[in-house]
């Protein structure tokens, strides 16, 4: 059976809104690096962003079912690249997330599970069809999703690890968990919790310190709380209009923390205001819908499950990140997709579209 | 309840063959998605459109630092504009912990590479625990450019530095008129929490501590002024904003005459004691000078624990100034205190004391140094004859004495300009009931005639004493700056914060004023005067010595130095309406007469000036007969020439 596939299914408008945001992406971390040491990170980025185009036309020539067959070899490797991190990772700021792969590369292999547990949780999900969810389902969901997640907690990376709790969420949601069910599985978590804050070994004390500085920004102006605080700062400080692109004294004078990787939106609100920020969250807006629009087209199952597992994804970091800029959410460490710099970041996102191209190039086949 | 909470989904995409995923649950994310993203619009706006202008405030906050710039102070001349203190230009190093995280880990690099101990920053640390966070401490002044180069070279490491140009004070060296012109320091805690002169000043900053520095620190001191700088959050200057200028403070032209103060700093070299002097037509202090003294330089930068060790244990307290805070017996220099009150009261014109070598009164024997034979007032004072002061003594009365004694200044402050004068002591029957609850003895007013026993006295004291007896009664307050120098409401506030004897007129007549100078100048001028060793030929010098007995010694010719006497000497030139007065104290300087010679070099170096400025040398000899200045209506007096 030859499978159509054709470029003029190519969804080019999607392409067209996610390269629109890798330019305001590359733009605000040429501002965000100006006057600092990592000059020159926007080039960088368009070399990821290269590399990243280059892998989203490889991966939607494939065709996804083949990806869906090997999954669980995939998920195996991943497992067993998660436990070399653990074994020879490279140490940076704290964790070990990084493997060198030498010459100045360095791979972090739990952006890259990502996209694997994607489709190892369609292909499990995809295999329960016309069933109901029983708790045994549920208990190998979970399974599924939380060893990988256990084993990038332990490097201690929490943000990485909690960008996999939407896949499972959303896989179990269009999988059909009932009420109940979501209910006492609810219930349990809450249990769990209460006994762990019970016996107050449950967070590291650099976690801690973030949630209090969320609870009280002001408390403790140099120390936790310095980060959310100048990222509110920044944000307010660009009001309605915006300071201007490079311009942003928040941003330029390096108060603002890592203002081109997890604090990149603070510096595009402070150099380009409310009005660009509700721009970029109106372009994410764009982009995820057409991004579930392309799941409902889908000509199978397995395709709409992997899609809606990146559209997950994408929500939860968009949420999470720029819910931490504006104050909403305790700093957990989660790039901004699409936005901040990084390589293992946009890598994913892209292979994530290049799967999805594929699938909506492959929805007439059947 | 299941059954109402059957998923929908179910219904919609039925069991079995689903092959695609139900659209009511596509939809329900898409409404999830549009949620979050209006909740985090609703944040932005909360931030971005309501409370904008308050995180503007706070950015600019943030980049944007206040830099003193600090005025410098007034510099100090004497009364010919000639530079006594300068300011010279220096970098002080401060401490921002605002910038600095972990300040303590930085610690042991910033006192390797400022060569400060670490427990010495640790107790500065401690110091200004109280001050704000966002106030800068000093840590070390007058930095070498090898530190300055070391603080660039750490500016990403130690963020927590800043250098700061100063203007510093420039004292002269070895100590020259150090207790006159004071010193500048850190305002002390002390300062801070009790005294009201210093409640607009904070930690850090630099006033005067002593001297004129102190009493003229408002004028000295100028207004700093600030500079608005843009800075990154590790401190680093981006760029300038504007600036306030600092007003430097105003310059200082003092009374103070070098070449005078040169002549009295020489000669008391090597001497424990004072020398001040005095234009008694004004008040102002020509000369000031004290022994022991320091390096006020040594003040001004941060002290060594070695140099303030030295200075506190050193027995002669060399931070005293002794012309204002030497309260001593003023010995036989009270005879001319004595003087006045013998003659104003008409008793000392008649009387005749035969001088055996003393005298017994109220059954005890006081002795005389001499056998004087018959003595009056006029060879009394050129003799210095105890025993016809103690029968002067024993006939007025302590409270006739006291009175007098009071009235030319004794046992008061005299209100000079400076900081921490005393006021010595004058007794009388009302004051031995205040303090020891006791009636005086008759006794007990016998030595006080010759300037001993509960008498006390400073030289400023009996410089002031004498220019009023001298200049006929007109008594002056004395002071080291010029009055037009102040401005007028300083000048009454001085006043106040200085209060003393200040300007007094007493009554003397005519002959009796001449009566006690004319036997003054025979002290230096007449063979029989105890100063004549002193004499100046050519210069009407006209004086009187003072060997006071210190407590513990009566034997003269102990070798324990803190039992010799005290050497005094009072002078002046001309003898009457003089144009400078001169008191000297060499403690433990034997007799009065070394003092006078002392005193004499200085009335020299006076003369010597005046005649060359004239271009005009006189000789002087007998002065003309005087009218009272305090009863003419001229109170300018000659030049000590004579026709």
């Amino acid at each position: 059976m030859v499978r159509l596939s054709s470029y003029r299914d190519f969804d080019w408008v999607l392409l067209g809104f996610v390269l629109l945001l890798s330019l305001i992406s590359v733009l605000e971390i040429k501002s965000a690096t100006l006057h600092t040491k990592f000059h020159g990170f926007d080039h960088k980025q368009i070399g990821f962003l290269a590399v990243g185009l280059v892998l989203m036309f490889l991966i939607s020539l494939i065709d996804y079912h083949r990806l869906i067959d090997i999954s669980h070899w995939a998920y195996g490797i991943s497992i067993l690249s998660l436990v070399a991190v653990l074994a020879v990772g490279t140490k940076v700021l704290g964790g070990k997330r990084w493997i060198n792969l030498g010459h100045g590369f360095h791979f972090q292999p739990s952006e890259w599970v990502k996209l694997i547990l994607i489709v190892s949780v369609a292909r499990f999900f995809w295999g329960l069809v016309g069933k109901e969810l029983t708790w045994t389902d549920i208990a190998k969901a979970f399974a599924l999703v939380c060893i990988p997640m256990a084993l990038v907690l332990k490097q201690p990376d929490l943000g990485t690890a909690l960008t996999y709790l939407p896949i499972l969420i959303c896989g179990l949601f269009l999988g059909g968990i009932r009420f109940r069910q979501v209910a006492l599985i609810l219930l349990g978590i809450a249990l769990i919790g209460g006994i762990a804050v019970k016996s107050g070994k449950h967070l590291k004390p650099y976690q801690q310190a973030r949630i209090d500085a969320f609870i009280n920004p002001d408390s403790d102006p140099r120390g936790s709380g310095y980060q959310i605080r100048q990222s509110l700062i920044a944000v307010g400080a660009g009001g309605i209009w915006g300071k201007g692109a490079n311009k942003g004294t928040q941003t330029q004078g390096d108060f603002l923390p890592i203002p081109y990787t997890d604090f990149i939106f603070a510096a595009f609100c402070e150099e380009h205001g409310f009005v660009g920020a509700v721009g970029v969250l109106l372009l994410y807006f764009l982009i995820l819908m057409r991004l579930i629009q392309n799941a409902q087209t889908a000509s199978d199952l397995p395709g709409s499950f992997i899609i809606m597992g990146v559209v997950a994804v994408i929500v939860f970091q968009v949420a999470v990140n720029v819910g931490m800029v504006v104050g909403l959410m305790p700093v957990t460490g989660i790039p901004l997709p699409l936005l901040s710099y990084g390589g293992s970041s946009v890598l994913f996102t892209f292979m994530a579209l290049g799967i999805v191209m594929n699938i909506r190039m492959r929805r007439f086949v059947n | 309840m299941e059954a109402t909470h059957q998923p929908e989904a179910q219904n919609m995409g039925p069991i079995g063959r689903a092959e695609k995923l139900p659209t009511a649950k596509l939809h329900a994310v898409q409404y999830f998605v549009a949620l979050i993203l209006a909740v985090l619009i609703t944040g932005l706006w909360r931030l971005q459109v309501l409370n904008a202008e308050n995180f503007r405030s706070l950015a600019e906050a943030n980049r944007i630092r206040k830099v003193p710039i600090l005025a410098p102070r007034g510099k100090i001349f004497d009364r010919e504009g000639r530079l006594l203190v300068d300011n010279y230009p220096s970098v002080t190093c401060y401490l921002l912990r605002e910038q600095v995280k972990d300040l303590n880990a930085d610690l042991p690099l910033i006192s390797q590479g400022l060569h400060i101990p670490l427990d010495q920053i640790q107790a500065t640390l401690r110091r200004y625990q109280i001050a704000p966070n966002y106030q800068p401490i000093p840590l070390k002044q007058d930095i070498t450019p090898d530190e300055q180069a070391f603080i660039a070279a750490h500016r990403d490491e130690l963020p927590e530095l800043e250098t700061l140009d100063e203007q510093r004070r420039l004292y002269p060296p070895d100590g020259f008129a150090a207790h006159l012109i004071g010193y500048v320091g850190e305002v002390s805690e002390q300062m801070l929490a009790n005294d009201d002169r210093y409640s607009l000043y904070s930690p850090g900053d630099v006033v005067g501590r002593s001297g004129v520095e102190a009493t003229y620190d408002a004028l000295l001191r100028g207004t700093d002024g600030s500079r608005d700088v843009i800075v990154n959050s590790h401190g680093k200057e981006l760029g300038r904003l504007g600036q306030e200028q600092a007003i430097p403070g105003k310059d200082l032209r003092l009374t103070i005459d070098l070449d005078i103060q040169m002549a009295a700093e020489k000669v008391l070299e090597g001497k424990i004691g004072a020398i001040v002097a005095m234009d008694p037509h004004t008040g102002e202090i020509l000369a000031m000078a004290s022994r022991p003294t320091f390096d006020p330089n040594q003040f001004a930068v941060r002290l060594t624990k070695n140099y303030w060790n030295e200075i506190l244990n050193n027995p002669d307290h060399p931070l005293l100034n002794k012309t204002i805070q030497a309260q001593l017996a003023p010995g036989s220099t009270f005879k001319i205190v004595m003087s006045v009150a013998g003659l104003q009261e008409n008793i000392a014109q008649t009387m005749h004391v035969a001088c055996n070598g003393g005298a017994t009164f109220y059954g005890h024997f006081f002795s005389c140094d001499r056998h004087h034979g018959m003595v009056d007032i006029n060879n009394a004072i050129p003799f210095s004859c105890d025993t016809f002061y103690y029968t002067l003594a024993n006939r007025l009365g302590i409270d006739t004495i006291a009175k007098y004694a009071t009235s030319l200044g004794l046992g008061q402050k005299t209100g000079i300009d400076l900081p921490d004068e005393v006021s010595g002591n004058m007794p009388s029957t009302l004051w031995k009931l205040k303090t020891q609850h006791e009636k005086w003895y008759a006794g007990e007013t016998i030595s006080v005639g010759i300037g001993q026993g509960a008498v006390t006295a400073t030289p400023i004291q009996l410089a002031r004493a004498l220019s009023g007896i001298a200049s006929g009664g007109v008594l002056r307050r004395p002071h080291v700056v010029f009055s037009d120098e102040v401005p007028p409401q300083m000048l009454e506030a001085i006043h106040e914060s200085y209060p003393g004897s200040g300007e007094a007129t007493i009554p003397l007549t005519a002959e009796n004023w001449q009566i006690i100078t004319d036997a003054m100048a025979n002290v230096t001028s007449s063979p029989i005067g105890t100063a004549y060793i002193a004499h100046l030929d050519g210069v009407d010098f006209a004086g009187k010595t003072g060997t006071a007995d210190v407590v513990g010694g009566r034997e003269k010719n102990s070798t324990n130095k803190s039992t010799i006497p005290n050497a005094w000497f009072v002078g002046m030139t001309p003898r009457r309406n003089p144009d400078i007065v001169v008191a000297v104290l060499w403690e433990h300087g034997y007799w009065g007469n070394n003092s006078a010679k002392l005193a004499a070099q200085v009335i020299n170096a006076f003369v010597t000036k005046q005649r060359k400025r004239d271009n005009n040398i006189h000789v002087a000899d007998t002065p003309k007969p005087h009218t009272n200045p305090a009863t003419s209506s001229s109170s300018k007096a000659p030049t000590p020439t004579a026709e």
